[in-house]
């Protein structure tokens, strides 16, 4: 088959006349995202303290993150889908492996990094260890977490588009199915939301990252 | 009242930080620890709220061994303040002077009330600072509301590791008057913990000396001025020792003869004004009165000494302006070389009836004066430690 000439016009009246399947494409293409990275938080921000807590556990911890990121991520999902099966919870679950790398291990850097004598006037003013970890090693380490969580979603972001192959939604069944067809419309309309939602979610986090630096916090907020 | 007896830390490594340290602190005083760094001062004030536990010993708190009490518990009930001040940045200064109330669940009206009232005390205006965040202060400023923060739930005792000494010398000496101030009106037990003598001896009702983790004199700043217990409180109240010989085991052995072995590098003023040989008169009298002296040396660009001019023949001379101060300056009668006995200058300023007295190296360059004020200066700073040794001789004879 021949490819055609097309114009960005022809994209528009696609992706018009697709919308609400384009649309369903792209929510569940940020469900699995939001699943995949919130499950990593939950899982990995425990672990980022655990690790600050125990300097051997720490090694095995992040070593096993670092192998798990390593795996090219068309062999984990496989592998994963033959113990899972097909479907979304096979994506999700990969994503949890891919997102724990950065956010374990920025936790556990950005609490070994809070000024020791912060920890030293917390302690000395009688703050439990919960209360030290929770009113001041935590958000004084923010900056670090929201960076750990900013690699991980983009990396999601782009990892998920693949997610069809093991029985996945999302944008990348547009995509593939573009291929498929050979039709350069379809893979645009996959591609460019894909790509729109890596480019927001890194704007919107970077920005949170330098709005939750407390380190000099001022009382006339800056927006810089 | 907090009790430390037969105190001992030992730490994992082997380092031994405390040895047998027995300590009364009185109630409603400030006590300040003092000593070179690593002394043990700081880790002593850290067992009193349980930041560190000792290896043997107990320590006991109006009565109450602390290893009684939960730690945490304990240290709400003790003030804290270190010296990197440690106000937490992300917390409005309000908030950071309210947390140990907040954490012993005070209601939030009390909270407020008091965040005002302990703003005002430390002199701060409570509506200019209470919302402001910590990097918005000065280091005095956040010092200020360190102090506060430790007095917030009005604690017995307070802790304060060595709270002043990273602000700037007038800030610090502000802050240390307004504690004093503040410890008239509070009465509160406090440990503070300094490297800085002036300090303690400013602030403190009782100074515990310490060094290598023993506790070597305490007592009140005016008892250890005037009875130092050793040599080494000595230098660290900044007494001069009148011997010339700075090992100490050297002068020990020598003490008898310490006096007759002071010096002249000691005593002399290194700075004595001189003037270049091709100055002309004029410049020579500007010199003087800048100097506030009644003669010049005369010395080279590699201050060799080539003479002294004194004020009379500059102006018996200063008729004619094409002289300069080689042409009116006389040859040095007498000097004396460096590490000349200190009896021996005197002696011959005596003899010859000198005002002053050049000290010249082996090459002929002046390195110092020896003059009637620099022999007075040092004997008000040796004089002290004399007296201490004259009347401890007398004690030994009799």
């Amino acid at each position: 088959m021949d490819s055609y000439q097309w114009s960005l016009a022809d994209l528009f009246s696609y992706m018009s006349r697709n919308s609400d399947l384009l649309w369903e494409h792209f929510l569940s293409h940020l469900y699995m995202v939001v699943s995949g990275v919130g499950l990593a938080i939950v899982l990995g921000i425990p672990l980022g303290v655990l690790c600050t807590r125990h300097e051997k556990l720490a090694k095995v911890i992040l070593g096993i993150t670092s192998i798990l990121q390593v795996i090219p991520s068309l062999a984990l999902l496989v592998l994963l889908m033959l113990v899972l099966g097909l479907g979304s919870k096979t994506v999700i679950v990969g994503l949890l492996f891919y997102s724990l790398n950065p956010i374990v291990r920025n936790t556990y850097i950005g609490l070994k990094q809070v000024d020791a004598s912060y920890i030293e006037a917390g302690r000395g003013i009688g703050m439990s260890p919960f209360q030290l970890l929770v009113k001041v090693r935590f958000p004084l380490s923010l900056p670090y977490i929201i960076s750990g969580l900013r690699i991980a979603a983009v990396i999601a972001i782009g990892v998920v588009t693949i997610a069809p192959l093991v029985g996945g939604e999302g944008l990348g069944r547009e995509i593939y199915a573009g291929i498929n067809n050979q039709n350069p419309l379809r893979i645009y309309a996959g591609a460019i939301p894909a790509a729109l939602i890596a480019i927001v979610a890194d704007l919107v986090l970077g920005y949170f990252q330098r709005k939750l630096n407390f380190a000099d916090r001022k009382s006339s907020p800056s927006t810089s | 009242m907090i009790e430390f007896q037969q105190v001992n830390k030992k730490y994992d490594d082997g380092f031994q930080a405390l040895t047998d340290i027995n300590l009364t602190i009185k109630k409603g005083e400030l006590t300040a620890f003092i000593g070179p760094s690593g002394c043990g001062k700081s880790t002593t004030m850290k067992h009193i709220n349980r930041l560190i536990s000792p290896t043997s010993g107990r320590i006991f708190i109006d009565g109450k061994d602390i290893s009684e009490y939960h730690p945490v518990e304990l240290r709400r009930n003790i003030g804290y303040v270190i010296q990197n001040v440690g106000l937490f940045p992300h917390m409005t200064i309000a908030k950071n002077i309210a947390i140990v109330p907040q954490m012993k669940n005070w209601d939030k009206a009390k909270i407020d009330a008091r965040v005002t009232e302990l703003l005002k005390l430390v002199n701060l205006d409570p509506d200019t600072y209470r919302d402001r965040y910590p990097s918005e202060l000065s280091g005095g400023q956040q010092q200020r509301v360190g102090v506060a923060r430790a007095l917030a739930a009005d604690p017995d005792i307070i802790l304060m590791d060595e709270p002043f000494s990273a602000l700037d010398p007038i800030t610090r000496e502000q802050l240390q008057e307004e504690l004093v101030r503040l410890q008239e009106d509070v009465h509160k037990t406090i440990v503070f913990v300094t490297h800085d003598m002036d300090e303690a001896i400013k602030i403190a009702d009782t100074i515990v000396l310490m060094k290598d983790g023993q506790i070597v004199q305490s007592g009140s700043p005016e008892a250890i001025l005037r009875r130092p217990a050793n040599d080494f409180v000595r230098s660290f109240i900044g007494q001069k020792r009148i011997h010339t010989n700075d090992k100490d085991t050297n002068a020990i052995e020598n003490e008898d003869d310490s006096l007759s072995m002071t010096t002249v590098d000691e005593v002399m003023v290194t700075q004595p004004a001189t003037t270049s040989p091709n100055r002309g008169l004029a410049e020579a009298i500007k010199i003087m009165e800048a100097r506030k002296v009644d003669s010049l040396f005369v010395v080279d660009k590699n201050r060799t000494l080539l003479g002294i001019v004194s004020i009379y023949r500059v102006l018996n001379s200063y008729g004619d302006e094409s002289l300069t101060v080689k042409d009116v300056m006389k040859p040095i009668g007498y000097q004396v070389e460096p590490g000349t006995p200190l009896p021996i200058a005197v002696e011959q300023m005596t003899n010859h009836r000198l005002t002053n007295l050049a000290v010249v190296d082996d090459n002929g360059r002046l390195v110092g004066l020896i003059t009637r004020g620099s022999i007075v200066k040092h004997l008000n700073e040796v004089y002290p430690a004399m007296i201490e040794r004259f009347a401890w001789s007398l004690g030994e004879e009799a």
